[in-house]
C-alpha cells in the first residue's frame, strides 16, 4: 500500500477534495417488477481504487452494467437516477459506443474472444475504426505489457486466445479491456476463475494502473479490497451501507455494525 | 467373492444391477442405430442395382426420347438445379437475414414469440399446401404464369421457415458472453455479429441451407402446379437451356410421371431416376459435410 501516486491516497489528512470521475445519484433499477438497487448514491474519485463489497445479489454486477449501459440490452431492467461520468450524464451520451470506450469491463469469467490473440486486443480499436497495422502493433503490445501478458504471449500472438490458460485468459480480457484506453475500469470479481498466484500478478498490475485510470473493483473478496483499495463500498441487498475509505470500513469501528459484521466474516 | 473378509470392490447387487442397465441401454441405441442405417443401405443398393443398366454419362446429358422411354433425362436434371438453385438464391438470404434479426436484434415480447411460433409452424406445413398458396400467389395473382420462377419462389417459401429455424439455432450456439465482450469494449450489435456471431455460426448455418436443398429437389407437389411439366426438349450440354419464365421438367416430377403415365417404359428407367435424384442430393449433402469439417476444424473455442 506504499506505492500510492494518487492525490487521494487514504487518510492522507487534509487534501483538495479529489475530483470527482463517477457520480451516482439515487439509482434505482428495476427487474421487471423486482428492484434491485434500491436508490443508491455515491461517488468515485478520480485515480482512486474502489472495492466494492457485498454479497451474491447484492447488485454489484447490475450496478457496472449500469454504467457503461449494457444493461440496455436486458429487456426487462428499468432504470432511474443519474449516473455521470466526468459529469456527463450516462444516459444522455450522445454515443453510447464511445460511453462504453471510456470504460474498460472485465467480466468474472474470463472471455477470450475466438479470435487470435492479437485480434482481441485489437478488437476494440478496431470496432472504433483504427485500422493501421503500425498503430495497431504499438498499441496491443502496450495493453499486453500492462496486462502483464507480454512476456508470455509475444512469441505466439496469432494463436487463439482461447486456447490460453484461465488466468491467461483473464489477463487477455484486461488487455482488450485496456485497448480502448479507458478513463475507469470496472472489474467484476475477476479473480474467481484463476489461481492465488495469477491473481497476485493481476492485483500489481492494478496497482500500477491506478496512475492512469480509475478502478472500480467489485469482489466478493473482502481481503482484495483491503489489499487494493482506497476506499470501499459495502452494498447489502441493494443499497449502499457503508462507503468510507480503507482504514475505517476495516477498522474495528467501522459507522454501520453490518459492515463489521460482514467484513469478519459474521454475516454474509 | 468368496473371501471371508469383504472384499474391498465387491460387486454388490446394486452395481450388477447398473452393470445390467448399462448394457440394455447400449443395446437399444445401439439396435436403433442399426434400425435406420440398414433400410438406408437396402434402399441405395437396390435401387443402384436395379438402375444399374440404363446408368452412363450419357443418360445424364441427352433429352428423353421416344415418349421418355429412351434417352436420358438431362432436360430434368438441369430443371432440377435450376430450381433448386433459384430457390435458395430467395430463401438463403431471407431466410438468414430473417433468422439474424430474430435472434440478434429482436426484443423477447409476445410480437417475437408469435414471430417465432409461426416461423416453426410453417415449417411443418404440408408441401401440397405450399403448392397451393404458390398457384394463387406467383402463378396468378403475380402473373408469373407457369415458370421455374414461380416454382422455384415456392420452394422458397416451403425452404425459408426451416432455414430460418436452423440459421437461428446456429446463432444461439454462441455464447452470450462472446456477445457481452463485444458489447463492452464498445462495438455495435452488427460489429459483433459481423466479427465474432457469423463467423462462428456459418458452419451451422451453411449446414442448415445446404439441406434444405435435398428438400427443394425432392419434392414435387410445389412444383408440379407452378412451373415442372411433364416433357420440355432442350438444347443438350447447354446449362443455360433454361431460362426462368420457362417452365421446365423436374427429376422428382420425371420420376412420378415416369411411374405412373408412362407404359412400357424400361423397367430399369425409374430406379436409374431415382438414383439420379438420390445421387445429387448426396453430391450437394457431402458438399456441405466437406464444408462443414472445414470450418469446424478452424472452430475456436
Amino acid at each position: 500500500m506504499a506505492a500510492f501516486t494518487s492525490a487521494v491516497a487514504p487518510g492522507a489528512g487534509v487534501l483538495p477534495p479529489p475530483r470527482r470521475k463517477i457520480e451516482v445519484c439515487d439509482l434505482r433499477l428495476r427487474y421487471g417488477d423486482k428492484e434491485v438497487i434500491h436508490g443508491v448514491s455515491f461517488e468515485v474519485y478520480a485515480n482512486e481504487i474502489l472495492g466494492v463489497i457485498g454479497p451474491a445479489q447484492s447488485g454489484k454486477t447490475s450496478l457496472l452494467r449500469c454504467i457503461n449501459r449494457t444493461i440496455d440490452f436486458t429487456a426487462n431492467a428499468r432504470v432511474s437516477g443519474v449516473i455521470r461520468v466526468d459529469g456527463e450524464d450516462v444516459r444522455a451520451v450522445k454515443s453510447v459506443y464511445d460511453l462504453r470506450r471510456r470504460i474498460g469491463m472485465v467480466a468474472p469469467l474470463p472471455v477470450g474472444l475466438p479470435l487470435s490473440i492479437y485480434d482481441n486486443v485489437a478488437f476494440a480499436p478496431r470496432t472504433a475504426g483504427l485500422r493501421k497495422r503500425q498503430n495497431l502493433d504499438v498499441l496491443v503490445e502496450k495493453c499486453l505489457r500492462q496486462a502483464s501478458l507480454w512476456d508470455e504471449v509475444k512469441d505466439r500472438l496469432d494463436s487463439l486466445g482461447t486456447k490460453l490458460s484461465g488466468g491467461q485468459q483473464q489477463r487477455l480480457t484486461i488487455a482488450r479491456a485496456l485497448s480502448h484506453q479507458p478513463e475507469v475500469l470496472c472489474l467484476d470479481e475477476f479473480s474467481i476463475a484463476i489461481d492465488p498466484v495469477t491473481t497476485m500478478r493481476i492485483e500489481d498490475v492494478l496497482k500500477k494502473l491506478r496512475s492512469e485510470m480509475t478502478i472500480i473493483l467489485v469482489t466478493n473478496l473482502v481481503q482484495q479490497a483491503r489489499r487494493l483499495a482506497n476506499r470501499t463500498m459495502f452494498l447489502w441487498k441493494g443499497e449502499v451501507v457503508e462507503l468510507d475509505t480503507n482504514e475505517v470500513i476495516f477498522s474495528d469501528q467501522p459507522k454501520d455494525k453490518r459492515t463489521y459484521e460482514y467484513v469478519n466474516g459474521i454475516i454474509g | 467373492m468368496q473371501t471371508d473378509a469383504p472384499a474391498r470392490f465387491a460387486e454388490t447387487p446394486f452395481v450388477r444391477k447398473k452393470r445390467r442397465g448399462e448394457l440394455l441401454a447400449r443395446c437399444v441405441f445401439g439396435a436403433m442405430t442399426l434400425a435406420m442405417i440398414v433400410p438406408l443401405l437396402l434402399i441405395i443398393g437396390y435401387l443402384v442395382y436395379k438402375g444399374a443398366p440404363l446408368l452412363s454419362w450419357e443418360f445424364l446429358t441427352t433429352n428423353p426420347t421416344n415418349g421418355m422411354r429412351k434417352g436420358g433425362l438431362w432436360s430434368a436434371l438441369l430443371g432440377t438445379i435450376w430450381l433448386v438453385v433459384t430457390s435458395l438464391c430467395v430463401s438463403a438470404p431471407i431466410g438468414v437475414f430473417a433468422a439474424v434479426y430474430l435472434n440478434e436484434y429482436a426484443k423477447d415480447n409476445w410480437f417475437t414469440r408469435v414471430v417465432h411460433l409461426a416461423v416453426v409452424n410453417l415449417a411443418g406445413v404440408p408441401s401440397i399446401v405450399h403448392a397451393l398458396f404458390g398457384l394463387g400467389a406467383f402463378v396468378l395473382f403475380a402473373g408469373l404464369g407457369r415458370s421455374i420462377l414461380a416454382a422455384s419462389l415456392t420452394l422458397a417459401i416451403m425452404t425459408m421457415p426451416v432455414i430460418i429455424a436452423s440459421t437461428k439455432e446456429a446463432l444461439a450456439s454462441v455464447p452470450l458472453s462472446f456477445r457481452e465482450a463485444c458489447w463492452n469494449v464498445g462495438a455495435t450489435r452488427w460489429q459483433t455479429i459481423r466479427r465474432i456471431v457469423l463467423p462462428n455460426s456459418i458452419s451451422g448455418i451453411l449446414t442448415g441451407v445446404i439441406l434444405q436443398v435435398s428438400r427443394a429437389a425432392g419434392e414435387t407437389a410445389p412444383i408440379m402446379f407452378t412451373g415442372a411439366v411433364f416433357f420440355k426438349k432442350i438444347p443438350e450440354g447447354n446449362l443455360f437451356a433454361y431460362s426462368l419464365s420457362d417452365q421446365c421438367m423436374a427429376l422428382s416430377m420425371h420420376l412420378y410421371t415416369v411411374t405412373t403415365q408412362v407404359t412400357n417404359a424400361p423397367e430399369a428407367l425409374p430406379y436409374a431416376i431415382a438414383v439420379v435424384l438420390l445421387g445429387t442430393v448426396l453430391l450437394v449433402n457431402a458438399t456441405a459435410i466437406v464444408v462443414r469439417v472445414y470450418l469446424r476444424s478452424r472452430k475456436k473455442w
